[in-house]
């Protein structure tokens, strides 16, 4: 049993045809989706909307009124008898969405990319945090001065003088090369 | 624009090739990389399925559970149907009054094509005196193709 639970991780971990197929709660509205769905009685003929399978095993509209059962009834007659309007209504009143609607985009990115940057601020604020109220003092020898101090002794040791630290000073104009 | 018929063919096909059979009952030639042990079982042709699923949706008294099971097997198949296998099943959606499962199957091998933007036309145009005849409008004549 699928379950989506509101809010940002259910979004995260929603795909197309398992939003269609089954979900308990809300979705986020806010994502461009109109529906709402209640838990699903899996012990029954389901409708879905699929890409990869087009023909669900029950009708979307299954209470039908007078008005569809009439025109239940002029479905059974020539289909060049139906207008384009009639059509549709037989479309809609045995399919939910239709394909290109099953494929439109949502909205769900900007939700994960803005999750993203919100769990990187809260993450850089505990960093910063912890520099302040947990890491001990810097050791002394991080300090300019004795920085400046280790560099003359390198140098004047010859620290890898061939192609590598001492190399790059020049001994003669008391400068880096 | 005439296509060959042979042109939207399904390139792949199940599981016959590179497969190593190791049974015991047929041993391997030790022979150099050229010899391989494919299966031996019988390939099917692409005629022989195209006839078999035609043959599938032609039944007379086919119910609504076998064309739903027939079409979305078929969709789930790596391969974009034949006019003549759509046209057995629209027929099929005509003999139980199913305008809509009509209208879906040409939606259904439309987003099959995939990025291949010519085969649906292609379909539509093989299968127009179909459509005619039976007074099945295409997604695109209701206005459904866009949102």
């Amino acid at each position: 049993m699928l379950h989506l639970t509101t809010g940002r991780v259910g979004c995260l971990l929603s795909k197309q045809a398992v939003v269609a197929l089954t979900s308990s709660g809300a979705r986020m509205s806010s994502h461009g989706h109109h529906e709402v769905s209640d838990s699903v009685d899996m012990s029954q003929p389901m409708y879905w909307d699929r890409l990869d399978t087009p023909l669900p095993d029950r009708p979307w509209k299954d209470v039908l009124d007078s008005t569809d059962k009439s025109l239940k009834q002029k479905e059974k007659g020539p289909w060049t008898a139906l207008s384009k309007e009639e059509k549709i209504a037989l479309y809609r009143l045995k399919f939910n969405h239709t394909y290109p609607e099953m494929k439109r985009p949502s909205h769900e990115w900007k939700t994960v990319i803005g999750g993203m940057f919100i769990f990187f601020g809260i993450t850089g604020l505990v960093v910063f945090w912890q520099g302040h109220y947990v890491y001990p003092p810097q050791p002394h020898t991080f300090g300019e001065e004795w920085q400046a101090k280790q560099i003359q002794r390198m140098l004047d040791m010859r620290i890898n003088p061939i192609e590598g630290f001492s190399a790059q000073w020049d001994y003669k104009n008391k400068q880096w090369k | 624009f005439s296509p060959v018929g042979k042109m939207f063919r399904p390139v792949v096909r199940l599981s016959t090739s590179g497969v190593r059979s190791l049974t015991r009952t047929r041993p391997c030639y030790s022979a150099p990389l050229a010899s391989r042990c494919y299966s031996h079982a019988k390939v099917e042709t692409d005629e022989e399925f195209d006839a078999r699923w035609v043959t599938y949706f032609s039944k007379p008294d086919i119910d609504a559970w076998e064309l739903k099971k027939g079409m979305n097997t078929l969709i789930g198949y790596d391969l974009v149907p034949e006019p003549k296998i759509l046209d057995s099943a629209l027929r099929a959606c005509r003999r139980l009054n199913d305008l809509a499962s009509a209208i879906r199957i040409l939606e259904a091998v439309k987003d099959k094509s995939g990025p291949h933007k010519d085969i649906y036309p292609y379909l539509i145009q093989e299968l127009q005196p179909t459509l005619i005849e039976l007074g099945i409008s295409t997604p695109e004549d209701l206005g459904m193709d866009i949102l």
